[in-house]
């Protein structure tokens, strides 16, 4: 069985600021809960040879040469902002402070 | 808020063993982004650019825009973590951090969590009094640094108080390193001193590394620091504190004694000590309550899938290894004897931080002790009146510029000082403080004379009185003169034509 429970799924819900209601909360729950178990399954399977993959590709290092591009402009920068005052972003007060 | 009760320093350590630990954040100064091709502003004369000019649609977190690592960030990160001892690893990959605040527009931070680049190693610092004390690293990693936000509005111009925010992405995705140390044990009564020589040391290895433009008050180094205190016998460490952004040495040293005492008083009267981050109030001296420390989960941390591990091969870091500078202790030794200073000379100059300054005003030309001479004096007295660091205060260039003027005797010391305020005060460069303010010294003989004459003239026994051997009396004519001259005259010069004038006739 899964650690997953209504409590958990309430506080990821809340850490990615998605609102869900208890219906949900019950439906994620079940769900979530299969998904755990089914790579659990997998877990089974997996042998000390293969070693664990955060990625798909079997390739290193991508880089790219430290030369600069254009940068936008401040309108184009600007243009989806929801608000701006002066060149900058707008944004409505934070209750809370930097990470 | 009440200001808590401090117990005594020297109490607080009979009862309690400080435990330190410190995180410090180098912005590379390479010429674009971590990520993305945008310029860096914290490359060489990017700083101060206008709000929201050096950003390109990833700094955004625009639709369909990918990161692409810079190849220069990874090899400065190499080389910053083998100048630390620290092992490179085969393989590392990126994460992405989780959480939700306008200084990052994607919602999340590209760093690296499981699988730094860099891990296990050491570095040497040297305390006040010339002792070596080791400070165990436990990872470096990369990561890209946020955008900065403006609070506006509200009462007391507090954040809580604020009613809305101006953010300039300018500085989201600069390459940065964050380093983390291990727990540092055994600092006991030190423990301030070494946070300042700590952060002093990483200042001068990223210095010349040349991989950080490195002034700690643009935020180009930045230190959070660790504190905890156990009852003394305890194996159990205590519940520690966070203090973010120590940007100054100074700052360091005061915000570790400052926590020491602060934690000390409240486990002495049997309170415990939250687990939180806090703020440093640089005016005040005192950290402050932010807010409490979430457990690292919280992030949901994960491999970040729009990026492939980084695999250095043994080839480039063998390559970088090769090409690191000296060790900071064979270094302090080299520069040492290059200056001709005494111990104490040059324990003055590493204690007060300025040995990268010495060392740039002598390569643009200065005189070694000159360069001493200013930076631990006039320069450091100004910094010390105004809580600033020497470094921000003026280049090394332009005190070089100084030295040469007074050297070239276009400018007595007295006038350098005046000279020297003017370009603090961002007057320009010494030559155009001495032009626009009409410093120079009065190298004119001639307009010497005329003013030594009349002077004479005005105190006509002091001829006679030097002629009969009394030549302490010139003082007074010397000193009618200085005034005559607004001060602009060497002195010296000035005695030398006085004496020529009485004994010549």
């Amino acid at each position: 069985m899964s650690e997953i429970t209504p409590e958990v799924v309430r506080h990821l819900a809340q850490l990615a600021r998605i609102g869900i209601a208890d219906d949900e909360v019950q439906r994620l729950t079940g769900e979530l809960s299969q998904i755990v178990d089914a790579v659990a399954t997998v877990r089974q399977v997996a042998t000390e040879d293969v070693p664990a993959t955060s990625h798909p590709i079997a390739l290193g290092t991508v880089t790219r040469p430290d030369v600069v591009g254009t940068p936008l402009t401040p309108d184009e920068a600007l243009a989806g902002a929801p608000e701006r005052d002066g060149d900058f972003f707008k944004v409505t007060s934070i209750l809370g402070e930097e990470q | 808020m009440p200001k808590p009760d401090l117990m005594d320093f020297d109490k607080a350590l009979e009862l309690f063993e400080p435990v330190l630990g410190f995180e410090v954040h180098v912005e590379l100064s390479t010429a674009t982004k971590m990520f993305s091709d945008a310029p860096n502003p914290a490359a060489p004369g990017g700083f101060g650019a206008a709000p929201n000019t050096q950003i390109t649609p990833l700094c955004l977190g625009l639709p369909g825009s990918l990161p692409v690592v810079n190849e220069k960030a990874i090899e400065y990160s190499i080389s910053l973590g083998l100048a630390l001892g620290c092992q490179i690893a085969p393989s590392s990959r990126f994460a992405r951090k989780n959480y939700f605040y306008p200084d990052l527009a994607k919602n999340y931070q590209i760093s690296q969590y499981d699988e730094p680049i860099a891990f296990e190693g050491s570095v040497e610092i040297e305390l006040e009094d010339g002792t070596a004390f080791t400070i165990p690293i436990e990872r470096a990693h990369m990561e890209e640094d946020a955008g900065k936000l403006t609070h506006m509005g509200g009462s007391t111009g507090r954040i809580h108080g604020a009613e809305y925010s101006l953010v300039d992405y300018n500085r989201a995705g600069v390459p940065l390193v964050e380093i983390v140390t291990k727990p540092i044990f055994g600092a006991e009564h030190r423990a301030p001193e070494v946070g300042k020589a700590y952060v002093s040391t990483i200042r001068d290895m990223v210095r010349a590394l040349g991989i950080s433009e490195a002034r700690m008050e643009r935020g180009n180094l930045r230190c959070d620091a660790n504190v905890s205190l156990r009852p003394r016998g305890q194996e159990k460490l205590g519940t520690r504190t966070e203090t973010k952004n120590v940007n100054s040495f100074r700052s360091v040293e005061r915000a570790v004694r400052y926590e020491i005492q602060r934690q000390a008083a409240i486990l002495a009267a049997g309170g415990t000590i939250t687990q939180e981050t806090r703020h440093w109030h640089e005016d005040r001296g005192v950290t402050s309550a932010g807010r409490p420390k979430s457990d690292a989960d919280d992030y949901r941390y994960f491999p970040e899938p729009d990026l492939l591990p980084v695999e250095p091969s043994p080839e480039l870091i063998e390559q970088l290894r090769a090409a690191l500078p000296e060790a900071p202790a064979v270094r302090r030794r080299r520069l040492q004897e290059a200056w001709g200073f005494t111990d104490l000379e040059f324990r003055d100059v590493k204690n007060a931080g300025l040995l990268v300054e010495v060392e740039e005003t002598v390569a643009a030309g200065a005189a070694p002790a000159q360069a001493r001479k200013w930076w631990t004096g006039e320069i450091a007295r100004i910094a010390n009146t105004r809580s600033a660091e020497p470094a921000e205060l003026v280049s090394p260039l332009h005190v070089s510029e100084l030295i040469a003027l007074i050297e070239s005797g276009d400018l007595t010391d007295r006038l350098a000082r005046q000279v020297l305020e003017g370009v603090i005060e961002g007057e320009g460069r010494p030559s155009e403080v001495v032009e626009a303010r009409g410093l120079k010294v009065v190298s004119d003989d001639g307009a010497l004379i005329a003013a030594i004459d009349e002077a004479l003239a005005a105190q006509p026994d002091v001829l006679e009185k030097i002629r009969d051997g009394k030549v302490q009396a010139a003082g007074a004519v010397i000193g009618a003169v200085m005034k005559a001259m607004r001060g602009q005259a060497d002195a010296a010069r000035v005695r030398e034509l006085v004496l020529e004038r009485a004994t010549g006739e």
